[in-house]
């Protein structure tokens, strides 16, 4: 059992947990993942560490509820147990010699991008961070990013926060301004990835593109979160979760983190309805 | 006077018709008077044969003979002294390969029953005693125990057994190995498994869950850190194998570890679960092992039609007879000389046919067994919406990569003594899958039985 040492929400939907994990913490780097269950008969979903502390044991997770599992983790509250926590797993992201990086965060993918950026930061390299969101109300870790960034860029789709138009339009725009890149990090919806890394390709940037595809075990056993990458078939959760996004094929990827989408939507309504019977 | 019926009594099982749509085991077990009377049936021969074909060498002529007599817990006791897991083998070991193979009353009509009376007796123990086992006094000598599968359980009761600290690392959430992300409820009630676990624990076992040796610790942590002074690597052969045929990556297409792992480990058939699977009108298995005949049988009691698409014929089948059999009745259809070229797919990404390639048997291969070679011109398409490859598994590479100097075979096998376990490093041994490739859960028990033993002997030299 994994206590929640701190609770906090982000925005409306995206919430943030300090979990007491210590074995997770000393081992865990930026990229990597854990894999939690909420209760006994709980779903296994992974989750990508947001940030570690390794003197104090804690990692922190940073969810958005948008299934069964993820509202369910939404109702543990400080001082609750996360039944099951494993980690740290797959690979952490290579960041060794880069001096010059752009890191593109969509969404709740700012959760994952931030930690790299971070790291990226630390080791004294260049980083220009790019992030969206679909509207202010939705912005997280703004000062985060602010703080370890050379460079921070907002972008919203409506235009309430920084400019208007995608993370791609801003990444463009400084490439098109003579900004160069080692390298090209891309963490957020597949549809955006996709197209960021259409963009950099065109370019000749190196991208890495952080993929979060349905997986059970996230040890290599089960294969559900297999990719195609460069023509061969990858296993996300011990090849990845990272991976060269010219080569990923994104459209396939996208079809594949389709398959449950009914049951996911049944199975949460039926998990608010719960939750709407206990407040009454 | 032994009982000189030519035939084994007969399990008692569910009918086909019922069992295909629930998930409750199909074998019933022996009453009383049923195991007496089967146990009647023993000679016991003097030079022992069957306990020759037992890879843990229960004592098999002794334990049916207090099962004669209805000393049940005596029995039990008896296969206690060879055997961590009797409920369990009872229920899953290929005996007509092993024990009853040497059976001597087979030669004339069938042999003792000797897997389902040990089933019984595990189950009678189990149903009738209260009593915990006791832990051994402890020798102060701390043993680390890789995966928690039957190699895995059965090094780890051995050495608690004599007095070592043991603790069991398992990478999921539950132990078990196999037997609970593998083996379907219908074969292997996981309460079973359960109880086997727990008496483990009772004699003293740690099980620690949610460990990733490889990511949260290495086997050199494990040594230099945590001070264990041995380790026994079991972590199986986790790894699915693809065809690498065209649409492999469809929605709808499993590897037949996902499949089982979704419906054993997560309770995916239980219509409150959680976890999702996907609910097939037409399921295609790929393969002809034991964890085809599972995935198979789970799908028909999802309320699939399911067909095994195998590229030898029913000969060669390499699963076990009696699971065969069982597919059969319970109306699984068998294409034979049949191999997949390519999965197609409808607009959305769904799985929509199985283009399959008839063969016909050439000379041997080097498997003994005769080569599938293809008839061209033969391609026909069946219809399914899904796909489960369960073309066999290889070692897990994770704790390959992050363990210096343990050496492996190409296809990723941990090389290790086949006597004594140990691996190309000091005090790590290694057994089961693992080592082996995907074999059968008796086999691997007696690598952790005899790694267990050289271990024993191991820090007791280097105590001295």
């Amino acid at each position: 059992m994994y206590k929640i040492l701190e609770k906090r929400e982000l925005n409306p939907t995206v919430t943030l947990m300090v979990v007491d994990a210590p074995l997770v913490a000393k081992k865990g780097e930026p990229g990597q993942f854990i894999i939690l269950r909420v209760d006994e008969e709980g779903e296994r979903i992974p989750l990508t560490i947001a940030d570690y502390d390794r003197e104090k044991g804690t990692v922190t997770i940073i969810f958005q509820v948008v299934g069964a599992t993820t509202e369910k983790l939404n109702h543990l509250n400080e001082g609750d147990y996360i039944h099951d926590f494993v980690g740290p797993l797959g690979r952490a992201t290579k960041t060794e010699g880069l001096k010059k990086v752009a890191v593109v965060g969509g969404g709740v993918g700012c959760a994952i991008a931030y930690p790299v950026t971070k790291k990226l930061h630390e080791q004294g390299c260049e980083v220009h961070a790019i992030a969206g969101f679909r509207s202010k109300d939705l912005v997280i870790l703004e000062d985060e990013f602010e703080k370890n960034s050379t460079k921070f860029v907002r972008m919203s789709d409506d235009g309430t926060w920084g400019d208007k138009g995608l993370v791609t339009d801003a990444l463009r725009k400084l490439i098109e301004s003579g900004e160069t890149y080692d390298e090209v990090i891309t963490i957020g919806p597949l549809i955006m990835m996709k197209f960021v890394c259409a963009l950099t390709k065109e370019y000749g940037i190196k991208t890495v593109a952080s993929m979060n595809p349905i997986m059970v075990d996230g040890t290599g056993m089960c294969g559900g979160c297999r990719l195609t990458v460069g023509g061969e078939t990858k296993f996300a959760c011990v090849d990845g979760p990272e991976f060269d996004g010219h080569e990923i094929d994104f459209d396939e990827a996208m079809a594949r983190g389709a398959t449950y989408k009914d049951f996911e939507r049944h199975a949460y309504e039926e998990t608010c309805n719960l939750f709407k019977a206990e407040v009454k | 006077m032994p009982n000189m019926s030519l035939k084994k009594n007969e399990m008692p099982s569910q009918s086909p018709e019922v069992r295909r749509s629930n998930f409750k085991e199909v074998a019933l077990g022996y009453t009383e008077e049923q195991a007496i009377d089967e146990a009647q049936r023993c000679l016991h021969c003097k030079h022992k044969p069957c306990v020759s074909g037992c890879p843990v060498q229960i004592n098999i002529p002794e334990f049916i003979k207090e099962v004669a007599e209805g000393n049940f817990e005596k029995a039990y006791e008896i296969i206690s002294e060879s055997s961590s897991l009797p409920a369990v083998c009872g229920r899953v070991c290929p005996q007509e390969t092993q024990c009853e193979q040497k059976c001597v009353r087979g030669i004339k009509g069938e042999p003792v029953a000797i897997g389902r009376l040990e089933r019984f007796v595990a189950d009678y123990h189990n149903a009738h005693s209260e009593e915990k086992a006791k832990a051994p006094a402890k020798n102060g000598h701390k043993v680390a125990v890789i995966g928690s599968g039957p190699a895995g359980l059965t090094c780890a009761g051995d050495l608690a057994k004599k007095g070592y600290d043991v603790t069991v690392f398992e990478a999921l959430h539950l132990a078990g190995g196999v037997l609970v992300y593998g083996i379907p409820e219908f074969r292997l009630p996981k309460s079973i498994v359960q109880k086997e676990i727990d008496t483990l624990k009772e004699i003293g076992v740690k099980v620690e869950t949610n460990v990733v040796v490889g990511k949260t610790f290495s086997i050199d942590e494990l040594l230099d850190e945590y001070k264990f002074e041995a380790v026994f690597i079991g972590s199986g052969a986790g790894l699915p194998k693809f065809m690498n045929i065209k649409g492999e990556n469809l929605k709808g297409v499993y590897s037949a570890n996902e499949f089982l792992t979704r419906i054993n480990l997560m309770k995916a058939y239980k219509p409150d679960s959680s976890t999702p699977v996907q609910h097939s009108k037409h399921v295609s298995v790929v393969g002809g092992g034991n964890v085809a005949m599972d995935a198979a049988r789970c799908a028909r009691r999802l309320g699939a039609e399911v067909t095994v698409v195998y590229r030898r014929t029913e000969a060669e089948l390499p699963a076990r007879r009696e699971e065969v059999e069982h597919a059969m009745e319970e109306g699984i259809e068998f294409k034979f000389l049949t191999n997949p070229v390519k999965i197609t797919g409808d607009d959305n990404g769904w799985v929509n046919g199985l283009i399959c390639r008839q063969m016909e048997l050439g000379e041997p291969d080097e498997s003994g067994r005769r080569r599938p070679i293809p008839v061209e011109g033969s391609d026909f398409t069946l219809n399914t919406d899904c796909v489960i490859m369960a073309l066999g598994t290889s070692p897990n590479p994770l704790i390959k990569s992050t363990t210096k100097g343990l050496e492996t075979q190409k296809w990723g096998g941990i090389i290790a003594d086949e006597e004594t376990g140990l691996t190309s490093r000091e005090g790590v041994y290694a057994g089961g899958d693992a080592v082996t490739g995907a074999a059968t859960v008796i086999l691997a028990m007696g690598a952790g039985k005899n790694a267990a033993a050289a271990i024993d002997e191991y820090l007791r030299n280097k105590g001295e």
